[in-house]
């Protein structure tokens, strides 16, 4: 029996075709993946990410806790609001998950991923014994993801005024509670939006408002499209649990000072190695689709595999990112037995709706 | 519910092969199939002139969810490739039995049409497959 998300009977009137996905009957599309994909990069459009984990650590010790458990550092967040995204990592430097990290006026918020909510939990629970915390996984909550050119002005004429004069205070990456909906200026498409996690009770209402106010919903299927052409990381294919941050263009994340935090001496260890794969951007050249797991050719020699791919409906052609051993080029991908020129890239690929890479030669 | 249309045979594998009057075939994805696909981004056509056994990979449709191999319905010689798919691969999803074809051939036996699936097999395992 799939779980379902409070806001169910919505995908199914606004003709969603539902998948199981990890677990949970969500829409893939309504129609038309390109059309959404489209939509959110000119206007507006909405993701019901209700699947995801919520989990609240507060306690006296909250900040040590998470300044050990994650390889960012928590004491960037300077102000209550302020978010942070970031890798957990296992002691053997490998992805545990990627997560964003809110500073809330009492404690830390972190939306985590759907597939991993039971190994992070136990993980969390268990890294936090020794400290003075509390380890909440709020329920009865839905998350929906408002985003694109359009997404703020809109959300604004839907919400009460306390809650646009929240919204309309808050800078990228920052969050805050209008009462018991809590607002993020974060999202996962490279475009202007906000995320937003409510009581249930009051999630079936939002989506029909902001249906009505032009808002369109957005399947998984465009939501993949339009993260990996923002050159975002999804967590099972670009990194898991035997992959180093450094391994999955994550090093940027990677804070090292004198706190010490969980798998620090594995990533340094990965540092002072010779050789080191890493992730790239990389476009197609000629027509056709990128896919994972493709192998990936510097010359004639194999130096890794494509981790994601699709075709990127904003550049008109395959898109990926690659893991590589070595990208010197010439660099070819192997599709259907046939060897096709590669360009590395680098990411993202797109933001606010226009191509913004630039070819790494 | 997919359209169907009675004018052409079907494979299992969701092709059509409509005999012209002039005795060549015209062969294309059904309704059924590219709602299965989802969006066609790219479809890979075979070049004019090569000769193909039935069941032999001739094209590839690429949509937005996966790959998929089409296979020949029956054998022949390629006569023309639809190339306004290069440009308009969104034809597939928009009318998979008429602008939305991939290729014609000139069959070696048009009788060989006969063994493949009529519109009343193929509705009936659209139908097992729907559910």
């Amino acid at each position: 029996m799939l779980k379902k998300t409070c806001l169910n009977s919505c995908h199914i009137d606004a003709g969603g075709k539902m998948v199981d996905f990890g677990g949970w009957e969500m829409p893939i599309h309504y129609g038309s993946q390109l059309d959404e994909h489209q939509w959110v990069r000119e206007s507006a459009g909405m993701f019901d990410v209700s699947h995801m984990t919520v989990i609240d650590i507060l306690g006296s010790e909250a900040k040590a806790f998470l300044r050990k458990l994650l390889a960012n550092d928590v004491d960037r967040l300077k102000a209550s609001g302020q978010a942070l995204y970031s890798a957990m990592l296992n002691h053997e430097g490998g992805v545990l998950d990627d997560l964003i990290v809110y500073r809330l006026n009492e404690g830390y918020r972190l939306v985590v991923n759907c597939a991993t909510r039971e190994k992070d939990l136990a993980w969390i629970r268990a890294s936090a014994e020794a400290f003075e915390v509390v380890v909440v996984t709020p329920a009865q909550l839905s998350i929906l993801a408002v985003q694109g050119p359009k997404a703020l002005s809109i959300l604004q004429s839907v919400l009460d005024p306390a809650q646009a004069r929240l919204l309309s205070e808050l800078a990228v990456f920052e969050s805050g509670f209008a009462g018991d909906w809590f607002f993020a200026r974060t999202g996962y498409t490279g475009e202007q939006g906000a995320e937003i996690i409510l009581p249930n009770a009051g999630a079936e209402a939002l989506w029909q408002a902001l249906l009505a106010g032009g808002v369109h919903p957005i399947g998984l299927g465009a939501r993949d499209t339009l993260r990996l052409e923002a050159g975002m990381n999804l967590y099972g294919s670009d990194m898991d649990e035997g992959v180093s941050p450094l391994a999955c263009n994550m090093a940027w994340t990677v804070v090292h000072n004198d706190r010490g935090f969980i798998g620090e001496g594995a990533v340094q260890a990965a540092r002072a190695a010779r050789v080191q794969p890493r992730l790239i951007g990389v476009i197609l050249k000629e027509r056709g689709v990128l896919r994972a797991h493709y192998p990936v050719y510097s010359g004639a020699a194999c130096v890794g595999e494509l981790t994601s791919g699709a075709f990127s409906p904003t550049l008109q052609g395959g898109i990926g990112f690659a893991r590589v051993s070595a990208a010197t080029q010439p660099l070819f991908v192997e599709i259907r037995g046939k060897r096709l020129p590669l360009e590395p890239v680098s990411l993202p690929f797109v933001r606010h709706g226009k191509p913004v890479y630039t070819v790494i030669s | 519910m997919a359209e169907t249309r009675d004018n052409v045979r079907y494979l299992p594998s969701h092709e059509w092969a409509r005999l012209e009057t002039d005795g060549t075939v015209t062969v294309g994805i059904s309704d059924h199939a590219q709602d299965a696909l989802g969006d066609v981004v790219f479809v890979e056509l075979p070049e004019v002139g090569r000769a193909v056994q039935v069941g032999e990979e001739v094209a590839v449709v690429e949509s937005v969810k996966a790959a998929s191999d089409i296979y020949a319905p029956i054998a022949g010689t390629i006569i023309s490739s639809n190339e306004a798919l290069d440009s308009a691969p969104e034809t597939v999803n928009e009318a998979p039995f008429d602008e939305g074809w991939f290729f014609r051939l000139q069959p070696t036996d048009d009788k060989a049409l006969n063994e493949l699936l009529t519109p009343e097999d193929y509705r009936a395992l659209c139908a097992a497959d729907d559910h």
